[in-house]
């Protein structure tokens, strides 16, 4: 009994730690584009990529004080969504999903490329960036603080509490605008574009803006996992990581804006919630080491979830949050 | 085969206007209209006394098909314009090339006056002209409040900034969810205020689409079908909330296909086929044009059945049926019959 709440608390770390917010951030962003505005990004991860490095180029790499590199970051992720959004705007909502899965993919692999050793350092990857971030803790860094019976460093509860903070201001952000009348112009472009042309309303404008909100919390939730994991390596950033994050997105319901949130959440205390479990149970003999050792854990939990994922699409499409008159409705 | 060479053409003065005065009494700003197009000529692009749109040269091709070639168009102002023709006469092309929607290869054509060429759909609309379409657009996962509010133009909380700012915006918001909820109540829709557009039936959906484009206050309404899929009670309502348009003093221009309708409240008729305008005038004249006969309404085109041609028709289709039934009983009996007894 003792080991499983020992489980329990490490998953409930899991759940509140940087990781989720990391995750949360990706999947807030997905829920602009694709939750309200339709858009299929599936190359979200290249947007956190690139906040990531902003801040690991600009302060290891080029000597530039933390903030500039949080600029950087924001600026190249504008950039990454403008170049994306300007040719595949104006064509089918496919368009975008095939130039983003692509870019996410060509970006990872060029920053890990030897040519591009000099800037990003390639499969080394960067680090020791965020000593000026985390200089700013009002707490003692150095030191180990006990929550809800696990241990935290001073470093990893900082950057866990500003995650959390930017996911809250997110929200705060995402409310605002889905309840004005800038969120039922994106939503209308999501059910038809063309009867929200027909009425008068620049459609493409409204698609950037979405792609560039979302891409740039993305990018925010790239600069949280930098920080957190004080290092920068291109494959921290596999393109699974933008299919975790529909997948949290759904979780907890698209187009609600604490879904993602919780989505994130629920998923990281899932995953890891099996891991130690499972772990336990292989340990102390409930669970046969002929039927599953240890070493398989890692891949059954994200079998469990996958399970999971498809029992709640048949028995609660809507997700945690979703409205399931809303969701049942033919899409057209 | 343009209908102002076709020989035995009636005059366009005379008897027929006498019957449109007629017609035309009771409702005043339905007679601006007609009195205005009742000396024009029934010719094909002929000029009209106060054009609300004039087309010219426009082609449209597909690959090597022409979808649309229209040398010359005008929609009167203030009047409901028809616009019929045979399937794949390139009505729907035309309204697409309109309001933006497609670009022509060749051509202009102008708003009051106002060149539309190389005008996306959106500035289109904020000019005043706004289209519904064929198959209908509401907007499934929002409610009819807000497929109505999306309507409304110059709203200073679509803009990204603002939208953050609730105070900029409220008060705007407030006056066009009354004027929303007016048009509903005009339209029957106010009770469905908050269900989701998707649940509504076909007809209440052409009605909240019709009800949407109002809240932009349009000078030109143009309707792709706006009966198609109706039951017979609501097509009469859609009537009604058409006709009170023109007498608002909007332009309706609308593709339609069932006759009656287009008889019933146009002004002006103009038929297509193949991509050309054929015939224009008012529509007691469309019947009796032989190039539209020839090209779309066929041989009883205008006149129902009456009760003993009905009785004849279908007593003779009932004839047939039976002398066919009984062929058929007869060898699928003897048959069935044969295999029984192996």
């Amino acid at each position: 009994m003792g080991e499983l709440i020992d489980a329990l608390a490490v998953a409930l770390k899991a759940g509140l730690g940087f990781q989720a917010v990391f995750l949360a951030l990706l999947a807030i962003g997905i829920n602009v584009q694709f939750g309200y505005t339709g858009l299929l990004n599936f190359g979200q991860i290249a947007f956190a990529m690139l906040g990531g490095y902003g801040i690991a180029i600009s302060v290891s790499q080029w000597g530039l004080p933390f903030w500039v590199g949080v600029v950087v970051g924001l600026l190249a992720a504008v950039v990454l969504a403008l170049l994306l959004g300007l040719p595949t705007l104006r064509l089918r909502a496919d368009y975008l999903a095939i130039a983003t899965i692509a870019a996410a993919e060509g970006l990872r692999l060029l920053f890990r490329s030897v040519s591009a050793t000099p800037v990003t350092a390639g499969t080394r990857g960067l680090s020791g960036f965020n000593a000026d971030f985390v200089a700013l803790a009002p707490w003692d860094t150095s030191r180990q603080y006990p929550i809800l019976g696990t241990r935290w460093s001073g470093a990893e509860l900082w950057v866990t509490t500003v995650g959390w903070v930017l996911v809250a201001l997110s929200c705060l952000l995402i409310w605002l605008l889905v309840r004005s009348p800038w969120g039922r112009v994106v939503k209308s472009i999501r059910e038809d574009e063309d009867a929200v042309r027909s009425l008068g309303k620049n459609v493409y404008v409204y698609k950037m803006q979405a792609l560039v909100l979302g891409g740039v919390l993305g990018a925010l939730g790239g600069m949280i996992y930098a920080l957190g994991t004080a290092s920068a390596n291109p494959d921290q950033y596999q393109n699974a990581n933008t299919f975790l994050a529909y997948a949290a997105l759904i979780l907890g319901g698209a187009a609600r804006v604490l879904g993602p949130v919780v989505g994130a959440m629920l998923m990281f205390f899932i995953i890891q919630f099996a891991d130690t479990g499972l772990r336990t149970l292989i340990g102390n003999g409930v669970i046969p080491e002929d039927l599953l050792s240890a070493t398989d854990v890692a891949q059954i939990r994200f079998v469990l979830i996958g399970l999971g994922l498809m029992l709640l699409l048949v028995f609660r499409p809507q997700g945690i949050f979703g409205d399931r008159r809303e969701v049942m409705l033919d899409a057209r | 085969m343009p209908a102002d060479q076709t020989p035995g053409q009636p005059a366009p003065h005379g008897a027929h206007a006498a019957s449109l005065d007629a017609t035309a009494t009771g409702a005043a700003p339905r007679l601006l209209a007609r009195a205005a197009l009742r000396d024009v000529p029934w010719e094909v692009g002929v000029a009209k006394p106060d054009p609300a749109i004039v087309v010219d040269g426009v082609t449209r091709t597909f690959g090597g098909l022409t979808a649309v070639s229209v040398d010359h168009l005008e929609v009167q102002r203030g009047g409901i314009t028809g616009l019929i023709g045979p399937n794949g006469a390139g009505k729907t092309t035309l309204f697409n090339l309109l309001t933006g929607f497609d670009q022509p290869n060749t051509g202009t054509w102008s708003f009051d006056g106002r060149p539309l060429g190389k005008l996306a759909p959106h500035q289109v609309a904020r000019l005043g002209v706004i289209r519904t379409f064929q198959l209908t657009k509401a907007l499934s996962r929002l409610t009819v409040l807000q497929n109505m509010l999306l309507g409304a133009q110059g709203q200073k909380g679509e803009s990204f900034l603002r939208a953050l700012v609730p105070g900029t915006w409220r008060a705007q918001e407030r006056a066009n969810t009354e004027k929303a909820m007016d048009l509903l109540t005009r339209f029957k829709l106010d009770r469905k205020k908050d269900d989701f557009a998707g649940t509504l039936s076909g007809g209440q959906r052409k009605l909240l689409e019709m009800a949407r484009a109002l809240m932009s206050d349009p000078k030109v309404v143009m309707l792709d079908e706006p009966m198609a899929g109706v039951n017979p009670a609501l097509t009469q309502s859609l009537l009604g909330h058409v006709k009170d348009l023109r007498e608002q003093g909007m332009t309706v221009v609308f593709v339609e296909h069932d006759m009656d309708v287009v008889r019933d409240i146009s002004d002006w008729v103009v038929v297509m086929a193949a991509g050309k305008v054929i015939a224009e005038g008012p529509p007691e004249s469309i019947s009796q044009n032989q190039a539209v006969v020839d090209a779309y309404l066929g041989a009883h085109h205008d006149a129902p059945l009456t009760v003993e041609e009905e009785d004849r028709v279908l007593a003779e289709a009932e004839a047939a049926i039976a002398r066919e039934e009984n062929a058929e009983g007869d060898v699928i009996g003897s048959d069935t019959r044969r295999e029984e007894d192996r």
